[in-house]
């Protein structure tokens, strides 16, 4: 097989990691560390595709024909930007939730509300986890 | 926090050397790799490393919260008014093109305001970050019952 | 100067109005400002969509790159109507919301929460205006995380637990998104809409086009609670603040069916594709089963946020049969919907939010007979819910009547039973509001409350009513709007 494409098969390695934490894994910081591996997959994913063989760093020099493609860095750029804010804003609720509730452990959390009519919705929401 | 004078001497002159690193990606962001993304982490970097060492009180001193903010803002604001300039010098908005007579001057000078603006907003949300987080570990922290949470204050530390 | 640029100044005013009332943190001055700022922002979408509708597709280069090699942000007869609903809603609610939220939130908070309102208004606005699949992720990701902060900013446990779980599954949902548009990214070598939907067409047989399908599909889907699903939507509308949850029900869950709308038709090319016509036929299924679901769920519920957040789901259903039809009268069909939706399910949530106010509680019981006491928010509540239900001369009427019309059309029998049905399960729950606020066995204490909080409730109710009266304006824009969509002359 084209070594160039083993790339991928990594991507689809830390993608299925990254989503088996997040599924299976009741502690929320496991869950927010298997949320960054899922969404690292994507990235190296578009980084992957950016690449050109025998393509140079893009920057413009006299000498070089052909550069590997800069766009997709600058999106993954963006897209990391984005994950550092979603992981910065679910750690902050970790840390909220661990104060209210006294833990972080997702199977011990629940709405705690007396109303009897949000138990159908922990019910749904616990299975769609 | 910490005590330990090597650190702490380590670190008094390795700081220096990182903000002026940051710098050195900062404006090396203009034709090569780099830019106001990596220069805003690595000064951020600075800064935590400087409140690890320091302590929080010294670090809040240097640089407070409300200064932070204060810089995010800015930041966030500097960006979006090189853009608007493009506009009311009736271009596009972010046409540097347009910023001066010489367009490529323009490219030069629209390119090295908008990385600005990136790297006092980076800098200052990562550095806001640390201290929101590490204000709420130290409140926790004399918390006894932290079983499942202590491994989550490593990974915050 | 402002009309060539009011298509990028729509979003960037909002972008950076938030910043500065960042700067002047808890003065009076920030929300007068704010207030200012979506004023300008609902007019400037007025003027657009009047532009739109006359002179058609509206673009502009972002820097002056022409397109496809730059980000470009193209306006069309939807997206200007959509952006209507978004920045005048915003408008409306901005002067309010530090009232409706006093009571949850402290005054040290009232400012974030400001912030993150302008950046949702924002992010939302975005997503329409755009031409650029990845700037979609972006501004996708810039509401959903106001969202998750906003939900979770009074600091109760249930708000935090809803958010944590919303952010997890949210984000999911963005990863999927932006996989499936990295695909096509790989596929063609082009982001922009337009170039896409040029190329794409070579390559419609490939099983990478397929897949991409796939995944911008379940990850829009996750965002817009299509059922199955909708399990975040649930929680979040039950538990974050209640002033919070009127702007969110109206439009980020609509936003996100544009966004469905956009790429199916506007994007991918469908007919040509072998899973194109599977994959409408399976959207069709799970809307007629968020409407039966929906609806018996919301009939099951004691909690009146529940019922409501269940009635959207059953709504998103009606919205995605028409889209997934994909006929110009079922587009059309969900696009009136789209708009009507959001000013019933904003008024309705309004109401309940100060109905709710000062007992903090939100089961039918302790709603009891203050429709008596509150008669606009009454009369408001009897409004949404007559539309809700599709009474005429509501707007909810008129919504049906086309979505229906549409099924005939298409010849789909069975699922007009099924919408019937719906609708009347929808009488059920409607009533048990209605009759839990207009109880007269109830003598509560007069509550006091400000008078001036009506003013929103008013205007979304009369919006409802108008449209229920006088729909052609709406219609005819509808129309045009899927015509363009489906790329029909």
């Amino acid at each position: 097989m084209d070594p160039q494409l083993y790339n991928y098969w990594l991507v689809i390695l830390l993608m299925m990691t990254g989503l088996y934490a997040l599924i299976a894994r009741g502690n929320l910081i496991r869950k927010i560390i298997g949320l960054n591996i899922f969404q690292v997959s994507v990235f190296i994913l578009y980084i992957s595709a950016g690449f050109i063989r025998e393509g140079a760093a893009p920057i413009l020099s006299p000498n070089v024909d052909v550069y590997s493609n800069p766009l997709p860095h600058v999106l993954i750029l963006t897209a990391i930007v984005v994950s550092v804010a979603t992981t910065a804003l679910g750690l902050a609720l970790v840390i909220r939730i661990k104060a209210a509730f006294g833990s972080i452990d997702d199977d011990t959390l629940s709405y705690s509300s007396g109303d009897s009519a949000t138990e159908l919705s922990i019910k749904t929401q616990k299975s769609s986890q | 926090m910490s005590d330990d004078i090597i650190l702490r001497i380590v670190g008094k002159f390795l700081i220096p050397l990182v903000v002026v690193f940051a710098l050195y990606v900062q404006f090396h962001g203009e034709y090569g790799p780099g830019g106001g993304f990596q220069a805003g982490v690595i000064l951020g970097a600075a800064l935590i490393l400087y409140r690890l060492l320091f302590g929080d009180a010294a670090a809040r001193k240097a640089v407070s919260p409300r200064w932070l903010r204060l810089q995010a803002a800015v930041g966030v604001l500097l960006y979006g008014g090189t853009g608007v300039a493009g506009i009311l010098l009736q271009g596009q908005f972010l046409e540097y093109n347009v910023l001066l007579t010489d367009p490529i001057n323009g490219q030069h000078l629209g390119i090295i305001l908008i990385e600005l603006g990136v790297l006092l907003t980076v800098s200052a949300t990562i550095t806001a970050l640390a201290y929101t987080f590490s204000a709420d570990t130290e409140e926790h922290l004399s918390d006894p019952q932290v079983d499942p949470s202590s491994q989550s204050d490593q990974l915050r530390s | 100067m402002i009309a060539q640029h009011a298509q990028i100044l729509v979003v960037i005013l909002p972008l950076l109005c938030a910043p500065l009332v960042l700067l002047l943190g808890k003065s009076r001055i920030a929300v007068w400002f704010t207030v200012g700022v979506l004023s300008v922002n609902a007019l400037l979408t007025w003027w657009l969509l009047l532009q739109v509708l006359t002179i058609g597709t509206l673009r502009y280069s972002l820097g002056n790159w022409p397109a496809p090699w730059g980000i470009e942000y193209r306006l069309d007869p939807l997206g200007a109507l959509l952006q209507v609903m978004i920045a005048s809603i915003a408008a409306v609610m901005a002067p309010f919301l530090r009232k409706l939220l006093a009571e949850e939130i402290g005054s040290s908070r009232q400012y974030a929460a400001l912030v993150a309102f302008i950046l949702l208004t924002a992010g939302l606005l975005g997503i329409v205006a755009t031409g650029d699949a990845f700037n979609v992720f972006v501004f996708l990701e810039i509401s959903s995380l106001s969202t998750y902060a906003l939900i979770a900013i009074a600091d109760k446990r249930d708000a935090l637990l809803a958010s944590f779980r919303y952010l997890i599954v949210g984000t999911i949902g963005a990863t999927f998104f932006l996989i499936g548009i990295g695909l096509v990214y790989i596929l063609t070598g082009t982001l922009n809409m337009d170039d896409l939907a040029v190329r794409l067409p070579e390559v419609s047989h490939t099983n990478t086009t397929q897949i991409a399908l796939i995944f911008v599909t379940i990850g829009i889907a996750i965002k817009a609670a299509i059922w199955p699903l909708h399990a975040w939507l649930i929680p979040c509308y039950s538990y974050a603040p209640r002033g919070i949850v009127a702007f969110l029900a109206a439009l980020s869950t609509k936003v996100a069916l544009y966004a469905l709308a956009r790429f199916l038709f506007g994007v991918f090319p469908l007919a040509d594709m072998p899973i194109g016509s599977v994959l409408l036929e399976i959207l069709q299924l799970l809307a007629i089963a968020a409407m039966l679901i929906g609806s018996a769920a919301a009939i099951a519920h004691s909690n009146v946020r529940a019922v409501l957040a269940y009635s959207s789901v059953a709504q998103i259903g009606y919205i995605t049969l028409g889209l997934a039809l994909a006929t110009s009268a079922g587009v059309t069909a969900a696009i009136i919907h789209m708009f009507n939706h959001a000013f019933i399910k904003g008024s309705l949530f309004m109401c309940i939010a100060i109905l709710a106010t000062g007992s903090g509680k939100h089961a039918l019981e302790s709603l009891k007979g203050l429709g008596h006491r509150m008669p606009i928010v009454g009369i408001a509540l009897l409004i949404g819910g007559f539309s809700l239900v599709g009474v005429p001369l509501t707007s909810g009427f008129i919504s049906k009547w086309f979505l229906i019309t549409a099924l005939v059309q298409a010849e789909k029998w069975i699922w007009i039973v099924a919408v019937l049905l719906s609708s009347v399960m929808s009488i059920i729950y409607v009533w048990k509001i209605v009759e839990a606020v207009f109880d007269k066995s109830d003598d509560k204490q007069v509550r006091s409350y400000d008078l001036s909080v009506d003013i929103p409730i008013v205007l979304l109710a009369a919006v409802s009513l108008y449209i229920g009266i006088n729909s052609s304006a709406l219609v005819s824009t509808a129309e045009q709007a899927s015509k363009w969509l489906l790329g029909m002359p």
